[in-house]
């Protein structure tokens, strides 16, 4: 406050007796020079994050081949080598990726449909109480129904075919997606919802300009999500209902081997899928993350 | 620095209509379990190229009044007129700037942000956006961080990004809340000095939010006083940016602010027995 406190001056005496003022010039640092040290080989190697993961990987891969060999009994429990010949064996005769190909194909139709459904689920909840109220309802009566329960009845529905598959995915899909994108949506800044305003923003527009990039961190976690429940739905519905031993996918395949008592091809099997789970998240959601969000400074 | 005349010779020159004309003002909003007025017929007049201040203790009303102004709430009775046109919801022709950090939009640079209003508003598209961005954020001063994102920004820097992207509209009036509140006293120093500087340049109208009396003084043409619960007019005063001593009281400029705002405590605790 500029009304200077002259009264009080007096006795906001300090108790010492009062220093010397100084003021100093900025004197030439720049003699004492950089002090740094370079890391260490190893130190170097240990910060590479990918190459820590394939450590453990490997040590995982060493750790099964051990046990496999000390148990011997390749019914049960193939060694790694085994499963690693199947695999290969099942991607030269081209069985495997077929099978591959046909399960993401079906997956992905299915994860786009859900993905549509939710995104018209949640603009309606944003933009209306009674949206926002039957997104609630539905989501707390449907999130917690494992999708496979709802086959049976997809069987009847559709038949026997990849509309019944693709059904139970848009089940599994939409749901978290909904929820996760609608909590977003609510989490966004009231500051920022007014500078969308304030820009003239409405409707659409401001939804695909303001809200969706605000809270794109949730929906992203909301479709990875989604995309792990319908993976997991897709073979597991495969394995229960095979479509047909022609067309069907992974999980038929995984069945079918274990009927046929070819244990290295389920492992082969179980290995295409923890495959694609892995190629799916460390490098298509690795990559939209580190484009967005963390680009923007919205994640850590 | 040197004084800053009124755009006018005097300040609600008869021959002008006001740009801004509140009158009669009441503004409620309700909370979980109350219904709060914030303000209370409230009148006053802003004027082309005005540095209006609204001043006055929390609870005054001042930033709801702002809020009103932009659009963003409507009044209980009384109108608020731009241009002689009622307000009746938020649009580009009153471009806020905001107290807190976070807005800026997050997943544009610095440059985006600036061009988002320019290109949503439909006002500019594509290069002329650009070139109009680029040159308020020279005014700013921010032009070797045109392409960083927000989050690489001090606290300062923000500001300055949020005043470029207000300022490039070229709207009729700014609105400011509060917008260096959150920052240290001495860049908040620096960016009233910055903003003057700003305004002697393209002498813009700016309505302008803070409970800090020397920022009043510092960076107004006219200071409103508010008196708070709710937030009544108290007094309108001139200022020339600097705390000068005023002939008819003898008292400088803080110093009956400070009088005209505390009045009423200083008078309850005179009547409070010393202990």
């Amino acid at each position: 406050m500029s009304s200077t406190p002259d009264m009080t001056a007096g006795r906001r005496q300090p108790l010492h007796a009062r220093r010397v003022e100084f003021v100093r010039e900025k004197i030439d640092a720049s003699a004492c020079g950089v002090v740094e040290k370079p890391l260490t080989v190893w130190e170097k190697i240990y910060n590479i994050g990918a190459l820590r993961k394939i450590f453990i990987l490997l040590a995982l891969a060493a750790l099964w081949q051990a046990y496999a060999l000390w148990l011997g009994k390749s019914l049960l429990f193939p060694s790694f080598s085994a499963t690693v010949t199947a695999f290969w064996q099942g991607i030269e005769s081209g069985e495997l990726l077929q099978r591959a190909w046909h399960s993401i194909s079906v997956l992905l139709m299915g994860y786009a449909c859900g993905i549509a459904l939710a995104a018209l689920l949640t603009v309606a909840a944003i933009s209306t109480r009674i949206g926002n109220d039957f997104l609630e309802t539905m989501t707390a009566m449907l999130n917690p129904l494992p999708a496979i329960a709802l086959l049976p009845v997809a069987l009847i529905w559709f038949g026997l075919g990849s509309a019944s598959l693709v059904f139970v995915l848009v089940h599994s899909v939409l749901w978290p997606v909904a929820l996760n994108t609608h909590s977003g949506f609510l989490a966004v800044s009231n500051t920022l919802r007014m500078v969308g305003r304030n820009a003239g923003l409405e409707g659409a527009r401001y939804v695909t300009a303001i809200l969706i990039p605000a809270a794109f961190g949730s929906i992203l976690t909301g479709l990875k999500i989604g995309w792990a429940f319908s993976w997991r739905t897709l073979i597991a519905a495969e394995l229960v209902f095979g479509v047909s031993s022609s067309s069907g996918g992974l999980g038929w395949f995984i069945y079918v081997s274990k009927n046929d008592l070819e244990i290295a091809n389920v492992f082969a099997g179980l290995f295409t899928v923890i495959v694609i789970g892995l190629f799916v998240e460390n490098v298509i959601f690795r990559n939209i993350e580190l484009r967005t969000v963390r680009r923007w400074g919205m994640q850590a | 620095m040197h004084e800053r005349q009124p755009a006018q010779p005097a300040a609600g020159a008869a021959d002008e209509p006001p740009l801004l004309e509140v009158s009669g003002v009441t503004l409620q909003y309700k909370t979980e379990d109350h219904l709060i007025t914030a303000t209370y017929r409230v009148d006053f007049r802003v004027f082309r190229s005005d540095r209006y201040i609204l001043l006055g203790p929390s609870g005054c009303g001042k930033s709801t009044l702002l809020k009103a102004v932009g659009g963003y709430l409507s009044a209980v009775e009384g109108t608020i007129r731009l241009k002689g046109e009622a307000i009746s919801r938020p649009g580009p022709d009153r471009m806020m700037v905001f107290q807190e950090f976070d807005q800026l939009l997050p997943w544009k640079t610095v440059k985006q942000n600036v061009m988002f209003t320019l290109v949503k508003s439909g006002r500019l598209k594509g290069k002329a956006a650009e070139e109009r961005a680029l040159h308020y954020i020279e005014k700013v001063n921010l032009t070797q961080f045109v392409d960083s994102y927000p989050h690489m920004l001090s606290g300062g820097m923000k500001q300055r990004v949020a005043i470029a992207r207000a300022m490039a509209m070229e709207p009729d009036i700014l609105l400011m809340d509060e917008p260096f509140a959150a920052l240290d006293a001495l860049t908040r120093r620096k960016m009233q000095d910055e903003l003057l500087q700003l305004w002697d340049d393209t002498r813009f109208t700016v309505l302008f939010v803070t409970h800090s009396i020397l920022e009043a003084i510092n960076i107004g043409s006219c200071i409103l006083l508010l008196s708070p619960h709710p937030g009544q007019v108290k007094a309108e005063l001139n200022s020339s940016g600097i705390d000068e001593v005023d002939e008819a009281s003898g008292l400088r400029l803080s110093d009956r602010i400070h009088k005209l705002l505390f009045s009423d405590q200083i008078e309850a605790q005179e009547r409070t027995p010393h202990v």
